[in-house]
């Protein structure tokens, strides 16, 4: 998901740029505030991990590989604010210097991969901690969901991002479906890798785990008592069923006021404004089949995202205050 | 990792782009770097003006063609996709090479490819000829939070490290037999990545416990803080310049 300089257009990349240097700048300020010594060198290493671990290769199915993104786990592992801050910094690092995605594209990028991952990941994980069992099974397993949700809120990010800004006829309900679609299946292999992760982590040093507190401590077996193959079958027959029911409205036939477009020559004389291919495009709308149905589904969307980051920036507020108050 | 590491991403030499100060490196690549994407995609002169200006750099830098092509690899997943573009898109077809493909979607091909190529090796350069450390410090000097550029200097100075220890679990793992083919078999490759978590951050309290007792007091000293010369401004600001005002006169052309 490391987009190239010019891969969405300027009011985008402006737009985003601006949402994720407000919100860094937040975050950094509660990380200053929040770590009573300084943990400079904490984060940066944990950085190195994140950008180790996502070059990590996993096996996914029959040869081929995955990788993990790590915005959820990091979140999970430090807290979202310092999440997001240090997987922030995997991004704008590997823009930089290794030319991984471009620096005009850093704004969507940050918030795709950084932002939206970490605080909403951590918002997903808290949810749902709250209706899993308060065993370190149930933790393990919130940590998967909410690694596999996360996946899926950068997806649909993107694909709202697409809608505002999009450099190519490819309507908002196709990259929608292609996205979500994908990345219902890749997110389960970020989800497994996550709460494994985790598991072994909470066996060794639970202590370390910001997102978890007061659990005691577990036998290093945690991560082989969950039926992992049991998750995974499951969780790919949901991920094809809602992929399914995603395409279908996604690839539907021409509506008949198209059709009727189309005998009648409007589509032609509505096309082709000059500044359609410029800084304002709407390319999204333009090949759309069902216009009403794609706002709709991203309307949804959208309030999700926003939902979910919200209540991971809350959380992040409301667990700094705890420190302050009670240090 | 000590001082004078040369990283495999810098090609060492004494040229000039190399010794400019990183601060008007960095400004000077992210300025062209926008002009590349605010230019309209019809505006063919405006890309040759830039692939020259890339060009003229990687000679003066003596940066060799062989070295650009294999770190453009990086973008090449984008690349393909920039090739799918035109046979899904929408809008008018025409025929290329006896194929339908969408007139449209060529376009956005064409305006994907050339930004992100132009982008990448404006970026591949600046690495090529700057020192990582030394972009971090100009970074900083271009006001980048210092927190934020001291967490990027801890992570590109123990990021080798952390890989390769990751790289030897690997590897240990490999000598006793395990060659996982599907997703439910990733178990130790995840429980890898949780031991390396608690190592890396077992690692950084041993790390910052040394620093305090070598007298860290929250900030890292600038042992070069040499400010930029206006000879430097002058002569790094010759690309971005000449880069957006191209892109300009592209935009006020197409308007």
């Amino acid at each position: 998901m490391h987009a190239p300089d010019g891969f969405l257009n300027a009011g985008t990349a402006v737009a985003t740029g601006a949402i994720s240097l407000g919100t860094v700048g937040m975050a950094l300020r509660q990380v200053k505030q929040t770590v009573k010594e300084n943990q400079v060198p904490l984060a940066g290493i944990a950085a190195a991990f994140i950008f180790a671990a996502q070059m990590l290769n996993f096996p996914v199915a029959a040869g081929t590989t995955g990788h993990l993104l790590g915005g959820a786990l990091a979140a999970i592992l430090l807290g979202p604010s310092m999440g997001a801050v240090v997987v922030t910094v995997v991004v704008v690092i590997q823009s930089l210097v290794f030319a991984d995605g471009g620096m005009t594209a850093l704004g969507y990028n940050v918030l795709n991969m950084a932002i939206i991952p970490a605080f909403g990941g951590y918002a997903l994980f808290l949810a749902s901690k709250k209706l899993l069992p308060a065993t370190s099974g149930g933790v393990v397993a919130a940590a998967g969901l909410a690694a596999w949700g996360s996946v899926l809120l950068s997806a649909m990010a993107f694909s709202i991002e697409w809608l505002f800004g999009a450099t190519a006829p490819v309507s908002f309900a196709e990259v929608f479906g292609a996205m979500v679609g994908t990345h219902l299946l890749i997110g389960m292999g970020e989800g497994v890798i996550s709460a494994l992760a985790l598991g072994t982590v909470l066996a060794s040093r639970p202590d370390l785990v910001v997102g978890v507190k007061g659990l005691p401590r577990t036998e290093p077996s945690v991560g082989r008592r969950i039926p992992v193959r049991t998750f995974i079958i499951g969780g790919a027959l949901t991920a094809l069923l809602l992929a399914g029911v995603v395409s279908q409205f996604a690839a539907d036939d021409p509506d008949g006021l198209e059709a009727v477009a189309n005998e009648t020559g409007i589509i032609e004389s509505a096309g082709d404004h000059p500044l359609d291919s410029g800084v304002f495009a709407d390319y999204a709308t333009a090949g759309i089949r069902n216009e009403s149905l794609s706002l709709a589904i991203a309307g949804v969307a959208g309030t999700l995202i926003v939902l979910a980051v919200g209540t991971g920036v809350f959380a992040a507020v409301r667990q700094r205050r705890d420190s302050t108050t009670t240090v | 990792m000590g001082a004078g590491h040369a990283h495999a991403l810098y090609i060492h030499g004494h040229s000039r782009v190399h010794l400019l100060a990183p601060e008007v490196k960095v400004a000077a690549a992210f300025s062209m770097v926008v002009a590349v994407a605010i230019t309209p995609r019809e505006a063919f002169w405006a890309f040759a003006v830039y692939g020259a200006l890339v060009a003229a750099v990687a000679v003066m830098a003596s940066v060799p063609p062989g070295f650009l092509a294999v770190r453009l690899t990086a973008i090449l997943p984008f690349i393909a996709f920039a090739f799918l573009i035109p046979f899904v898109a929408s809008g008018d077809r025409v025929e290329v090479l006896g194929l339908s493909v969408s007139g449209e979607g060529l376009w956005s091909a064409w305006n994907i490819l050339v930004k992100a190529v132009l982008g990448a090796t404006t970026s591949i350069l600046l690495v090529a000829t700057t020192e990582v450390p030394e972009i971090l410090r100009g970074m900083g000097k271009l006001k980048v939070p210092s927190v934020f550029v001291s967490i990027a200097g801890f992570m590109v100075r123990y990021l080798e490290l952390i890989a390769e220890e990751l790289g030897r679990m690997r590897n240990a793992m490999r000598a006793r037999g395990y060659e996982p083919r599907w997703l439910w078999q990733a178990g130790p490759y995840a429980s890898a990545a949780g031991t390396l978590f608690v190592r890396s951050y077992e690692r950084s309290e041993r790390v910052h416990a040394a620093m305090l007792s070598r007298g860290y007091d929250g900030a890292m000293p600038d042992l070069s803080s040499k400010p930029a010369r206006g000879t430097d401004w002058a002569v790094a600001a010759a690309m971005p310049v000449l880069a957006l005002a191209a892109a300009l006169v592209a935009i006020a052309g197409w308007l």
